[in-house]
């Protein structure tokens, strides 16, 4: 009776989920979205708290306690993160709660080899959710370390790091036949050793600007080891949620990737220039000379400008830009100038980052579009002000088929009659690649850190 | 050092060397600057302005004895006189059409830096002064055009009957054409133009005109940015196109300068073709004009009614924004010549463009410069590897029919793997089949709901998925109330982690969609 009343609560829960998802495709239902998930969430807990009740081995009231233990701490920690976090630094927030899914895969997952039977499909799945969990689990805690800069973010180059992985995964394999031929907590173990190491290694081995990818891929994961507890422990709401986020994230990949113009594959197994061992040619040395400017030259620009496009990049997260950003938008926009923001895919570390940098600030949504949107409007822009973008910006990636980026889809700003790139100096980006935009006729360079500088013609922009 | 900007001799000229703008840029630039006593009178500037921006006022003698003399035109003879050896001449000094200025310069030891000849590279355009005047004179030759028409330039609409829009034929498109397709486009007239380069038909349509063409008459790109003059046959053709077009123009601008000489681009006899009231304007006027019946520097009326507007000041008749314009091509100049900003001038002759534009040094005649490595704009891509028709075809079919193939592989293994999972799941117990299908639809769901997600939230989407995918929390409370304490441990770890995701991921999520907004 209880059970199938928690049956019936988590196909409820399931279907809430999906509405919860449906509901993040537009900004205007994105907030019934969350709720709806925040209800299932809520319908399907109370119905597990009853069901653990009724099935605990031990005496109700201490399980219940134990619970709401867990509950309380979870709830205090998590409050205290979500309130606390800086928009800038969510994608590392993101990593580290996918760490979270992977860690309770693992360990849900050698609880229930401690209490199942030992059936031969029921160990299949213990161990690939376990293998996945751990996987999840430590290239998550990398992708953390990676993105809050406490480790170096340049991908690691094993020798045969390739060969290395293929070489986890068969070891795993052996693991997963002496598993099956004599289950114990032996092979697991190794097998969970192995797999932390392989996720490890897998993360370590892609550098920062495949971030956003890497972020969506674990995502997955995350959702895959769900799905893989769900099967273990026979019940079909993991199975459904973990396919949701299992699919939500493997298409955010495939998302990035497509506006990388590069395969899931090549992401994956490495970052750019590393691939062959040759670093691009195109990438040495100047091509030219560049133009320098100052803010009071730019701040005359965009007062005479009709319309101005903005390109932010991972740069104007770094230096925290996005405020004086909103505000000069909002000045410009104030005295008829036609403001927008033109988004890349990739832009940033996490896909959507910049979106929700630029509305932390009080950016309007409706002004800032997407690359497709806005690529037949450059041509017609007066200005086009490059704050800490670079490689979503080079021309070289339609016009050189050497360049490393070739085929990348990328923002044309250079169609537009004045081009502004802010920047700390000359490098190159993140996939080292000189940038002819840089050398261009139409462009000039604003040298020195993003948020200084927009604050500078902030100041020669009259307010109203 | 010392700037020195003189009142211009030339009668009715306008224009000033500087403004008092970029008075100030000089000045940045390490300068002191004096001005001639009412320099900027033509050009509305006061002496007090100047003052205002740091210069000083002060009369002739005195800036012709600065150390850099920087004027519009070239000065007369007891200017040069008045210079000190070893000084900088800075003005247009036409030095194609009269050579024998850099012997006069040399001979007195002068530097002489022509303003008109700076080399078309694309790094030297910000102190291109003939690209600013011919922007301005393409600019006020369309003003000047719509003062003699008699009629609106744009097509009109009224209760009273409607009018159509003027139209406009512009020969040359370099950039005085273009300034001037631009004005009489954006005034509503209906713009045609032509150009004998043909990269320049790209730029005319970027203007807004339509491009006119002559048939076998286009020239290859020229190796120094500016048009040749053409052959023989060209010109036949040539002239039959513009004897068409004339007749079609309510206004025609010819703009057909190469190297201060002026092709004969219209003739008397196109000319009495257009309709009474038409206006050609001559840009070229001053090099002897475009059209036959020209006079520079006069309005000319022909006996059929067309106006002949052969102004030779155009630049002037804007002299605010011309002085400042010009002004700041020579701060560009200057900062260029003044690498330290230390307001010492040093001249460095291995540079393209300073050699370039370099007329004599040190005592030394140094026109003509040596030619230099142009990057005028790139011939149109060598016309892509066409070949033949039908190697073109062939290609595209063994395109199609290796995509034919690829798909056809890629069904076959689809296939494969159907018939692969459907024996394993026949041969799986009961129970996983319940939960693989239900897997297979979720997946398919996710993939349909996720596919519409706006790109703007992904970020949040990230959030919220991860707080879904902590329903692994099911799973670790159920596991809690086990009877080994092993077994509840590890559970009350997961469920705690997994509580954690829940609540932080739902709750950020929750804060970021919270700052979207539209505009109010």
């Amino acid at each position: 009776m209880l059970t199938s009343l928690a049956q019936a609560v988590y196909l409820v829960a399931a279907l809430l989920f999906v509405l919860s998802l449906a509901g993040l495709s537009t900004q205007e239902t994105a907030r019934r979205g969350n709720l709806a998930g925040m209800a299932g969430m809520g319908l399907a807990l109370l119905a597990t708290v009853l069901l653990a009740a009724d099935v605990s081995e031990r005496p109700v009231p201490v399980t219940l306690l134990l619970i709401a233990m867990a509950l309380a701490i979870g709830a205090v920690v998590g409050t205290w993160r979500a309130r606390h976090v800086e928009m800038t630094q969510m994608p590392e927030m993101i990593a580290i709660l996918h760490s979270f899914v992977g860690l309770a895969a693992v360990l849900v997952g050698y609880n229930s080899f401690l209490t199942g039977e030992p059936d031969a499909v029921h160990l299949v799945e213990v161990f690939l959710g376990v293998l996945i969990g751990a996987v999840t689990f430590t290239g998550s805690v990398v992708a953390y370390l990676k993105l809050s800069g406490r480790i170096r973010s340049a991908p690691l180059a094993l020798p045969g790091r390739n060969l290395l992985n293929l070489a986890a995964l068969v070891v795993c394999a052996g693991l997963l036949a002496w598993f099956l031929a004599a289950p114990s907590v032996l092979p697991l173990a190794l097998m969970t050793v192995v797999a932390l190491a392989l996720g490890w290694h897998l993360v370590a081995a892609i550098g920062g600007g495949d971030m956003p990818v890497v972020v969506s891929m674990l995502n997955s994961y995350s959702g895959w080891a769900a799905a893989a507890a769900g099967f273990m422990l026979g019940n079909d709401l993991l199975i459904v949620v973990g396919a949701l986020v299992g699919s939500s994230g493997a298409i955010l990949s495939y998302l990035m990737c497509r506006a990388m113009n590069r395969s899931f594959v090549s992401v994956i197994l490495g970052g750019y220039g590393t691939e062959g061992g040759t670093t691009p040619a195109a990438g040495a040395g100047e091509q030219g000379e560049h133009r320098e400017t100052t803010a009071a030259e730019v701040a005359e620009m965009l007062r005479t400008a009709r319309s101005v496009v903005i390109t932010p990049g991972y740069g104007m997260a770094v230096a925290k830009a996005q405020y004086p950003v909103a505000e000069l938008t909002s000045r410009l926009r104030a005295q008829g100038v036609d403001v927008r923001f033109a988004v890349h895919p990739v832009a940033g570390r996490l896909p959507g980052h910049m979106n929700v940098l630029l509305a932390e600030a009080k950016v309007p949504y409706d002004i800032v579009l997407e690359m497709d949107e806005i690529d037949d409007d450059l041509a017609a822009t007066d200005v086009v002000l490059v704050i800490g973008a670079n490689d979503t910006v080079n021309p070289a990636a339609l016009d050189d088929p050497s360049s490393p980026i070739a085929g990348m889809p990328v923002l044309e700003v250079w169609k537009a009659k004045q081009v502004v790139v802010f920047k700390r100096s000359m490098a190159t980006g993140y996939a080292g690649v000189q940038n002819p935009l840089f050398f261009g006729e139409n462009t000039v360079m604003l040298f020195g850190d993003a948020k200084d500088q927009v604050e500078r013609i902030l100041a020669a922009v009259p307010v109203g | 050092m010392r700037i020195g900007v003189p009142r211009e001799h030339r009668p009715g000229e306008r224009l000033v060397a500087a403004t008092p703008r970029t008075v100030g840029a000089l000045r940045d630039l390490g300068y002191d600057v004096v001005v001639e006593r009412g320099a900027g009178e033509g050009a509305t500037f006061g002496d007090d302005a100047y003052a205002a921006a740091g210069a000083r006022v002060a009369d002739a003698r005195e800036v012709w004895a600065a150390d850099v003399v920087t004027a519009v035109h070239a000065p007369r003879e007891q200017d040069l006189e008045a210079m000190r050896p070893g000084g900088t001449l800075v003005a247009m000094m036409q030095p194609y059409q009269d050579p024998g200025v850099a012997d006069r310069l040399a001979s007195r030891g002068l530097t002489g830096l022509a303003l008109d000849a700076v080399p078309r590279i694309s790094r030297a355009q910000a102190l291109d002064v003939l690209s600013t005047l011919s922007n301005v004179a393409g600019y006020r030759a369309v003003i000047e055009a719509a003062e003699a028409y008699g009629g609106m330039f744009a097509g009109q609409v009224t209760a009273a009957g409607k009018t159509p829009p003027a139209r406009v034929f512009v020969i040359g498109a370099g950039v005085a054409g273009l300034a001037a397709v631009g004005t009489a486009v954006s005034l509503g007239a209906e713009v045609r133009a032509f150009d004998v380069r043909p990269e320049a038909a790209e730029q005319i349509e970027s203007m807004g005109a339509r491009v006119v063409r002559a048939d076998g008459a286009a020239q290859e790109v020229s190796a120094d940015g500016y048009a040749r003059e053409l052959t023989a046959d060209q010109e036949r053709l040539t002239a039959a196109m513009y004897a068409e077009q004339t007749a079609w123009a309510d206004v025609v601008v010819t703009t057909a300068l190469v190297r201060g000489r002026a092709p004969r681009t219209v003739t008397a006899q196109m000319v009495a073709a257009m309709r009474p009231g038409s206006v050609v304007v001559d840009l070229a006027a001053s090099g002897g004009g475009n059209c036959e019946l020209t006079v520079p520097g006069e309005r000319v009326v022909t006996p059929g009614g067309v106006v002949v507007l052969g102004w030779t000041d155009l630049p002037s008749r804007m002299p605010q924004h011309t002085s400042q314009l010009f002004g700041t091509n020579v701060v560009h100049l200057m900062a260029l010549l003044t690498p330290g900003r230390d307001g010492v001038p040093v001249l460095d002759l291995e540079d393209p463009v300073q050699r370039g534009l370099t007329v004599a040094h040190d005592g030394a005649v140094l026109w003509p410069p040596p030619p230099v490595a142009v990057s005028a704009p790139a011939p149109a891509p060598a016309a892509a590897p066409v070949g033949t028709p039908e190697q073109a075809a062939a290609r595209a079919a063994a395109v199609a029919s290796d995509a034919r193939r690829r798909s056809q592989r890629r069904s076959v293994l689809y296939a494969l793997g159907a018939v692969l999972a459907t024996l394993a799941l026949t041969l799986a117990p009961a129970s996983f089949v319940g939960h693989a299908t239900v897997f297979a639809l979720a997946v398919v769901v996710g993939y349909y709901v996720i596919s519409h997600v706006s790109h703007a939230l992904h970020t949040p989407l990230m959030a919220t998925t991860n707080a879904i995918s902590g329903i692994i929390l099911v799973g670790a409370l159920l596991q809690i109330g086990d009877d080994s304490w092993v077994v509840t441990g590890l559970a009350f770890v997961a469920a705690t982690v997994a509580a954690i995701n829940i609540f932080g991921g739902f709750l950020v999520a929750n804060r970021m969609i919270t700052m979207f907004r539209k505009e109010a």
